[in-house]
C-alpha cells in the first residue's frame, strides 16, 4: 500500500534507504531544509513514498536521548520511543507521526528503528557495521564500538565506494543478500553513497599487530551477526524473521575474522 | 514432576543447527541459547510424545558415555531450565502438537 499524495506536496521530503522510501513531512521550513541537506544523497521523488510520517517539533516532554529505547506493537499500531522522541506508526495506512525536538539526531534514531522493523519483515536487517563496494561486490565490516569500523572505512582506497562507516543496510532478494548505502554515519560524520551491491564477505573486525583473515565457524558467525544486529522490537514474528535472515546469510556468504593493523595495506586483501 | 514427564519443543521459537550445535532464539526476549551435543539430542527428540526418561535411555545413554541416573537428573534440570524460558513445554502427560499450537502467543 502506498501513502496517499500530500494535500500540501511541498511539506515533505522523501528519504529512500535501500528499498524503503519514507515521506518525512513537517511544516517547519528550516527543519525541512536541514533534513533535505542531511539526507541529500537519499532524497527521492515524492510519488515513490511507501510510508509517510508527520514530524511534530516540540521541546515539551522531550528528555534525554540516552534513555532506553522502547519498540512495541499493538494490533497494527507501532510505538517507538526514546527520551528524545516519540513515534507512532499505523501499519494499516503506512502513516505515522514523530514527536521530537528540532535536531537531526532524533529523526536519525527514529528512522533507524523504523527501518529495523520494516526490514525484518522483508528478510533483511540493519547491522552495526561499516560497508563498502569494491569491484562490484560489497564488503561488510561488523564490530562493536571501537572495533575499527570508522578506521577501516577511512582507510578505504579511492576505488572503493563507502556505503556507511556505522550502520549497514542488509537487504535480501531472490538473488541473495545486498548491502545498501545509508545516511547513518559514525565518527566519519559523512553519508554513505546511495548505491548497493551483492555482499561478497562479512568481516568481524579486530585491531591487532598484523593483518590476518581467518574463517570463523557458522555458529560463531550467527552469534556475532546477532550480537551486532540492530533490533529493538519485542515481537515474536519479527524476532524469528531476523534470526532466520541471519542464518540464511551465513548459509550463503562467508564470514571471516579480520584482524588488522590500522594501515591502508589492509585493503590489499579485500578485493 | 519427575522421571515420566514429557517435553515438547515450543513451535514459537526459532532454531537452527550449525556445526552440531543447536542455536535457539527465544522469540519472547531475543535471548540466544546454544545447546551442546546432549542438549541438541534432547531438543531434537522433544516431540511431546516420548517421555524424557525414554529419551535419556534410548538416545542419550546409547550415544554418549553417561550413566542413566545421572543423565536423567541432568536432563530434568536442563528441561526445566528451558521450560522456564519458554523454549520447551513440559507436562506429566504427552503433549499433542495441536496443544502446542493452541498455546502459542498471538
Amino acid at each position: 500500500m502506498r501513502a496517499q499524495p500530500n494535500s500540501v506536496p511541498d511539506r515533505g521530503i522523501v528519504v529512500r534507504i535501500g528499498d524503503v522510501a519514507v515521506n518525512l513531512r513537517t511544516n517547519d521550513h528550516a527543519y525541512r531544509r536541514k533534513l533535505r541537506n542531511h539526507y541529500k544523497p537519499f532524497v527521492g521523488p515524492m510519488e515513490n513514498a511507501e510510508f509517510s510520517f508527520d514530524i511534530e517539533l516540540t521541546d515539551s516532554g522531550i528528555n534525554d536521548p540516552e534513555d532506553e529505547v522502547s519498540v512495541k506493537r499493538s494490533s497494527s499500531f507501532w510505538c517507538f520511543q526514546r527520551g528524545d522522541f516519540h513515534a507512532e506508526w499505523n501499519m494499516a495506512s503506512n502513516t505515522g507521526t514523530i514527536r521530537q525536538s528540532a535536531n537531526l539526531y532524533s529523526i536519525d534514531a527514529a528512522l533507524r528503528i523504523f527501518h529495523t522493523v520494516v526490514l525484518a519483515a522483508r528478510g533483511g536487517f540493519l547491522l552495526h557495521a561499516a560497508s563498502a563496494i569494491r569491484n562490484g561486490r560489497a564488503f561488510v565490516f561488523m564490530g562493536a564500538s571501537g572495533a575499527g569500523k570508522t578506521t577501516i572505512a577511512s582507510l578505504a582506497p579511492l576505488d572503493a565506494t563507502l556505503l556507511t562507516d556505522e550502520v549497514s543496510y542488509i537487504g535480501s532478494d531472490s538473488a541473495g543478500y545486498r548491502a545498501f548505502g545509508t545516511p547513518f554515519a559514525g565518527e566519519l560524520a559523512k553519508c554513505g553513497e546511495n548505491v548497493s551491491a551483492p555482499i561478497s564477505v562479512v568481516y568481524l573486525l579486530a585491531q591487532g599487530g598484523t593483518n590476518q583473515i581467518e574463517r570463523i565457524s557458522a555458529s560463531d558467525a550467527v552469534r556475532m551477526l546477532l550480537a551486532n544486529t540492530l533490533f529493538f522490537a519485542q515481537d515474536h514474528d519479527l524476532i524469528r524473521s531476523v534470526f532466520q535472515s541471519v542464518c540464511r546469510l551465513v548459509d550463503q556468504i562467508p564470514v571471516h575474522r579480520l584482524t588488522f593493523v590500522p594501515d591502508a595495506c589492509v585493503w590489499e586483501d579485500i578485493v | 514432576m519427575k522421571a515420566t514427564f514429557y517435553i515438547a519443543r515450543n513451535p514459537a521459537v526459532a532454531a537452527r543447527k550449525f556445526d552440531g550445535e543447536m542455536m535457539i532464539m527465544s522469540c519472547r526476549d531475543s535471548t540466544l541459547f546454544t545447546l551442546d551435543e546432549i542438549g541438541t539430542t534432547i531438543w531434537e527428540s522433544a516431540n511431546g510424545l516420548v517421555s524424557l526418561a525414554e529419551i535419556v535411555a534410548s538416545n542419550i545413554c546409547t550415544d554418549f558415555d553417561v550413566q542413566y541416573e545421572r543423565a536423567l537428573l541432568d536432563a530434568e534440570a536442563f528441561a526445566e531450565a528451558l521450560a522456564e524460558r519458554g523454549i520447551v513445554l513440559i507436562s506429566s502427560d504427552p503433549i499433542p502438537y495441536s496443544d502446542l499450537i493452541v498455546g502459542l502467543p498471538a
